[in-house]
């Protein structure tokens, strides 16, 4: 078995789909220049879409509107409960309707920026693009965003840009927009056009030819195995954050879908591209299931705060103003409270490492409105903050208009993800990979309101037009079927793997080993990361991957409804990931957006990018099961938006 | 338009709803009728031979009187027949029941379907004793029903039966009106009120109205 | 905290379950129910014994996949959702009731999981507005007055758990049927199919096997979104109007 770190180093990567000429041009250069198929020959092709998300959603429906014949899946019971449900803040978009000086080139700039420049200018300017035509869709569809008393929509600033360009329905713009894709798609479903596997989960991807093919899948109810075919895959199965075991994704959102395409010849890129937010509520106690995430819009009014004293026992409310400090308004008088989330993050976690922070476990800081409700009144911090302290006195059973509501950074979303080009297709010819499963739009750093942008405008808008180039240049055959040798083989070894895990019958339950992963991660490869962290985490997880493999204990058996299984299976593909996360996060010795590497920082503690190293996409090549996975580097070429050092203080 | 009505649960609701209310606005014309008997047996046996001579000259004799039987007994059939409907398909949805039971809904919600069971049983009863006179105690006299009344109420289980019937009346009259309300879409958040108070003082009216009868003549206020 | 848990176990759908009984000991108040739930699950696990299956995904009460009915309360003593619901709502010593969701309509998958597709179907019944992707007009072409706007949403919260159905007497699905009528009707995208719409619902929540609705109003009590009691006489308003617009 080779050194995990000893990686090598392939061929450059290069986006041969993204059209030359201005930026502005390029969506409409390549939407002229793909082939399309004849409306009559569409039903004859079949496309497999994984995933019922916003990005799923809409491509199952959009593609299904247009003629394909479209399979799609959903471990969830039903397609309207993707975790794209959960998103609170809302959408961006460029329509100007403030008349605030917006812009598609404002959003496109932004988003550039904000992603730290590790972003292509081509994806995000159509990003921008489409982000209008998004909201005329979602109207459309009946979506209930918030309106003015005019009839007309609100917006709303967010994330710290200097225009209203957000799109919101109350604090639940996420579950808004994806019952509007859910529902675009049963009307597909209604029509025949769509044929839905609910509680089937895709475990491995079906590659004949170098096309991929098919998927395999298993019933979760009967747990039968079977394969699926199809002209093209999509996967829209979302990200990856689950890997550190408590983040503020749902239960069920895993990884396998992307790893087992990765493993089958997609490669991953950037992989240690993770967002933590900064203001969740924090865990109290080691049944900790999950984080729970507040809008950021709380740092607007709330003030940030620690005990100066370390390990100081005192209620919030015993501690004297003189014995506080407000540590960001400290560190970063210009900003104060409203510096960007990973700059917020780290600054919470290096109190907490202090010994200063706050609630059981010191793992917290106090986000304190005493001085908002004396200013404003309670009844007008009510109003605008009305629902989310409600939602933090449920679940901590304290009153944030009397006590401070204490928050911790918590692990929210993952930019990186599978590589693909302008056309969204991964390095597999005929996988496509859209949404959170890609790694395209937003650099090393999301920002606010532009994940469900993202994923709608991926799969309402891009996927439906890119994939018809895939499948005019490669006709529909129907020669494949369940006794190619390939596809049993695929089928073999995904039996093999769950009946492995259910033999082993050892003493160690699936949930043990997903927390004992999740708090290497977090330690290791989270907030800050250091060589000599990575590395440590780095020689750990064989270790980790080798007890799982003799300790795990699964009951029951593989042809039923076993939750259990379902879970050892995913831990098993994060067991792999998180290295690859980790080894991203050790090569990539600078430190930008959510990478923060405590080697490489300015003068004032601030990250600091190496472009004239790392100004390049990572996209990992699978090596085969124990070797040193292969970089292959992809240039970043900045023409509209020139990268500068981000500054806060 | 009717297939529609009669093939769908809102449908049929809805001929609850139009049958019920039919029922309930003759109920109130009877409990008007009824509190004659405080007159005396003259205005109260001119106001039952009235019913059968209403309409006339431009009606036969009793052909209003049978007008309104006939409608009366057309919602009763529908009624009953559409709640047998829907109680047998709402059983049916619902084949196993909690093992942790909790008790339920307000008493009148959920004493609608033996409700109307005892209602049905009275009105036979009532036709019986009152309308045919087959099982009047004492001798039934056509046309004097002024003392059909009193011999009646003169019995324990005459006013046991009619008082229990009435109690019954109230409390599917106080959820029938609002459910009707609900299933005819005039209910909404701003009149919920209204309509809980009328349908309150609607069955609380009916009740005392029709049980003042039996009471005055067990205490003699009516003889 | 130490509980005695009573619990509904069903190997699968066509065998027969019965409740047993487990206790659970060191259970934090700050746990949510569902944290307690995996307490014991781990212990089962270690023991040999399968786990309880049950639904859950989100655990912030928003997907809707929670749907426990907890002694004899959909989701639970408080107006929330299972996951949201924290032990601190029971006291040291008490036993605990769990069972599924029961209506015929929502047949058990296992233990406490529940089918609940024929939701879906309602809303594939008519529950959209037909927009084909790329057909809209500018969002600011058809302003929408804001108490409609702010209707619609209220009716649009709906998670589709199911528990208007688990605590109806009746098994009724009316209240999420409501739901989702009101909100697309009042919308002026949503008037071209106003009268399909209602009527084709109606038609698929009766077609799969849901009682009716006696007006009992437990739905709205159980519901975790607090959709409203007068949704439905909202929905039967716009389904009698439909009835006497549409000649079938």
């Amino acid at each position: 078995m080779s050194d995990y770190t000893q990686y090598g180093t392939g061929a450059p990567l290069v986006d041969e789909k993204a059209p030359a000429g201005p930026v502005a041009d390029r969506w409409d250069t390549r939407r002229f220049e793909a082939k399309l198929v004849n409306p009559a020959n569409r039903r004859k092709h079949t496309v497999i879409v994984v995933g019922t998300g916003l990005a799923g959603g809409s491509a199952g429906a959009t593609l299904a509107e247009q003629g394909y014949h479209v399979v799609q899946f959903c471990f969830q019971d039903s397609p309207r409960r993707a975790h794209s449900v959960a998103a609170q803040g809302g959408i961006n978009a460029a329509k100007n309707y403030r008349n605030d000086g917006d812009s598609v080139h404002r959003l496109f700039y932004d988003t550039v920026k904000g992603g730290d420049f590790r972003a292509r200018e081509s994806n995000v300017h159509r990003l921008a693009q489409i982000s209008v035509e998004i909201i005329d869709q979602c109207v459309a569809q009946g979506v209930p965003f918030a309106r003015e008393y005019g009839g007309l929509l609100d917006n709303r600033s967010f994330g710290g840009v200097q225009v209203s360009r957000t799109f919101y329905a109350r604090g639940q713009t996420g579950q808004q927009l994806l019952l509007g894709a859910y529902q675009a798609l049963t009307r597909q479903i209604a029509a025949g056009n769509v044929e839905l596997h609910a509680r089937t989960e895709m475990l491995d991807l079906i590659v004949v030819d170098g096309r991929a093919r098919g998927i395999v899948a298993r019933d979760l109810v009967t747990g039968e195995i079977d394969t699926y075919f199809a002209d093209a895959v999509v996967l829209a199965s979302g990200g990856y954050g689950n890997v550190f075991h408590l983040s503020t994704n749902a239960m069920n959102s895993n990884a396998t879908a992307v790893w087992r395409a990765h493993r089958r010849g997609a490669y991953f890129a950037n992989p240690c591209f993770t967002q933590i937010h900064p203001t969740c509520i924090p865990r109290t106690g080691d049944h900790q299931s999950k984080l729970t995430l507040m809008s950021e819009s709380l740092r607007n009014d709330g003030r940030i705060w620690v005990p100066k004293a370390k390990r100081d026992e005192r209620p919030a409310g015993e501690i004297p103003e003189d014995e506080r400090d407000y540590y960001l308004e400290r560190i970063y008088p210009a900003f104060g409270n409203l510096v960007p989330r990973d700059i917020a993050s780290r600054a919470a976690k290096n109190v907490c490492d202090e010994g200063r922070g706050v609630g059981p476990g010191g793992q917290g800081v106090y986000l304190d409105f005493a001085d908002a409700i004396a200013r404003l009144g309670k009844a007008k911090v009510e109003e605008k903050y009305g629902n989310l302290f409600d939602m933090y006195a449920q679940i901590t059973a304290e009153n944030p208009y009397e006590t401070p509501m204490r928050i911790y950074p918590a692990v929210h979303y993952t930019m990186g993800g599978l590589w693909v080009d302008y056309d969204l297709q991964t390095t597999v010819p005929g996988l496509f990979a859209i949404g959170e499963a890609n790694f395209s739009d937003h650099g090393a750093n999301r920002l606010g309101a532009s994940a469900l942008m993202q994923g709608l405008a991926d799969g309402y808008f891009v996927l439906p037009s890119t994939i018809n180039d895939y499948l005019a240049r490669n006709p529909h055959t129907d020669d494949v079927d369940a006794t190619h040798p390939d596809v049993a083989a695929a089928v073999a070894e995904t039996e093999d793997r769950i009946n492995l895990l259910l033999s082993i019958d050892g003493d160690r339950t699936p949930d043990s080993f997903h927390r004992e992963i999740g708090e290497l991660m977090w330690e290791f490869c989270g907030m800050s990361r250091t060589e000599e962290g990575l590395r440590k985490a780095l020689g750990r997880l064989p270790r980790i991957r080798e007890e799982f493999w003799r300790r795990i204990k699964v009951p029951g058996t593989g042809e039923q409804f076993n939750q259990s299984l379902e879970k050892a299976n995913r831990i098993v593909d994060y067991l792999e990931l998180a290295e690859l996360m980790c080894l991203d996060a050790l090569h990539r010795a600078e430190s930008c957006g959510g990478h923060f590497r405590e080697e490489s920082q300015t003068p004032e503690g601030e990250a600091a990018r190496r472009d004239e190293e790392f100004s390049y996409v990572a996209a990992w090549e699978f090596p085969g099961t124990g070797g040193a996975p292969v970089l292959h580097k992809e240039d970043l070429v900045f023409e509209y938006v020139h990268p500068t050092q981000r500054s806060y203080a | 338009m009717t297939r529609t009505l009669w093939d769908s649960t809102v449908g049929k609701k809805v001929i609850m709803a139009v049958s019920g209310l039919v029922m309930l606005l003759y109920l109130v014309v009877h409990m008007i009728g009824n509190l004659k008997i405080f007159f005396g047996a003259g205005e109260f046996n001119h106001y039952a031979h009235w019913l059968r001579t209403m309409g006339e000259p431009f009606l036969h004799h009793e052909w209003a009187l049978w007008l309104v039987r006939i409608g009366l007994v057309a919602a009763v059939v529908l009624h009953g027949v559409s709640a047998y409907h829907l109680s047998r398909r709402d059983i049916r949805a619902r084949p196993s029941g909690y093992v942790h039971r909790k008790p339920r809904a307000a008493y009148a919600t959920r004493t609608m379907r033996w409700g109307g069971i005892i209602l049905a049983l009275f009105i036979v009863w009532h036709i019986l004793d009152l309308t045919t006179g087959t099982v009047h105690p004492g001798g039934f006299q056509s046309g004097r029903p002024y003392q059909n009344v009193i011999d009646t109420f003169s019995t324990w289980y005459g006013n046991t039966v009619y008082i229990v019937a009435v109690l019954a009346l109230g409390l599917h009259v106080q959820h029938g009106f609002w459910s009707a309300a609900q299933t005819l879409g005039v209910g909404n958040a701003t009149r919920d009120r209204i309509l809980k108070t009328t349908a309150n003082a609607l069955a609380l009216v009916l009740t005392a109205g029709f049980v003042a009868v039996p009471v005055a003549v067990m205490t003699g206020v009516v003889s | 905290m130490k509980l005695t848990l009573r619990v509904w176990r069903q190997p699968h759908a066509e065998a027969p379950g019965a409740m047993a009984t487990y206790e659970v000991d060191g259970i934090s108040p700050n746990m949510s129910f569902l944290e307690m739930l995996d307490t014991l699950n781990e212990e089962l696990v270690l023991d040999g014994d399968e786990p309880v299956a049950f639904d859950h995904d989100c655990r912030e009460g928003i997907c809707g996949a929670c749907s426990l009915v907890i002694n004899g309360d959909a989701h639970g003593p408080e107006p929330t959702t299972t996951c949201q619901l924290h032990m601190r709502s029971f006291q040291d010593g008490q036993t605990i009731d769990v069972e599924p969701w029961r209506a015929a309509a929502f047949p058990v998958v296992k233990d406490l999981v529940v089918d609940r597709s024929a939701f879906d179907r309602i809303i594939q019944s008519g529950g959209y507005i037909s927009a084909p992707t790329g057909t809209a007009p500018d969002a600011h072409a058809t302003p929408v007055p804001k108490p409609d706007a702010d209707f619609a949403f209220e009716h649009a919260e709906c998670i589709g758990c199911g528990a208007c159905v688990a605590a109806c007497p009746n098994g009724s699905a009316m209240l999420f049927t409501s739901a989702k009528v009101n909100h697309l009707n009042v919308l002026p995208q949503g008037a071209p199919e106003r009268e399909t719409r209602v009527l084709d619902m109606v038609a698929a929540m009766d077609e799969e096997g849901f009682g009716g609705c006696t007006l009992a109003g437990e739905c709205a009590t159980a519901c975790p979104k607090g959709i409203p009691l007068p949704s439905i006489a909202a929905m039967n308003k716009e389904w009698l109007r439909a009835t006497r617009k549409v000649r079938r």
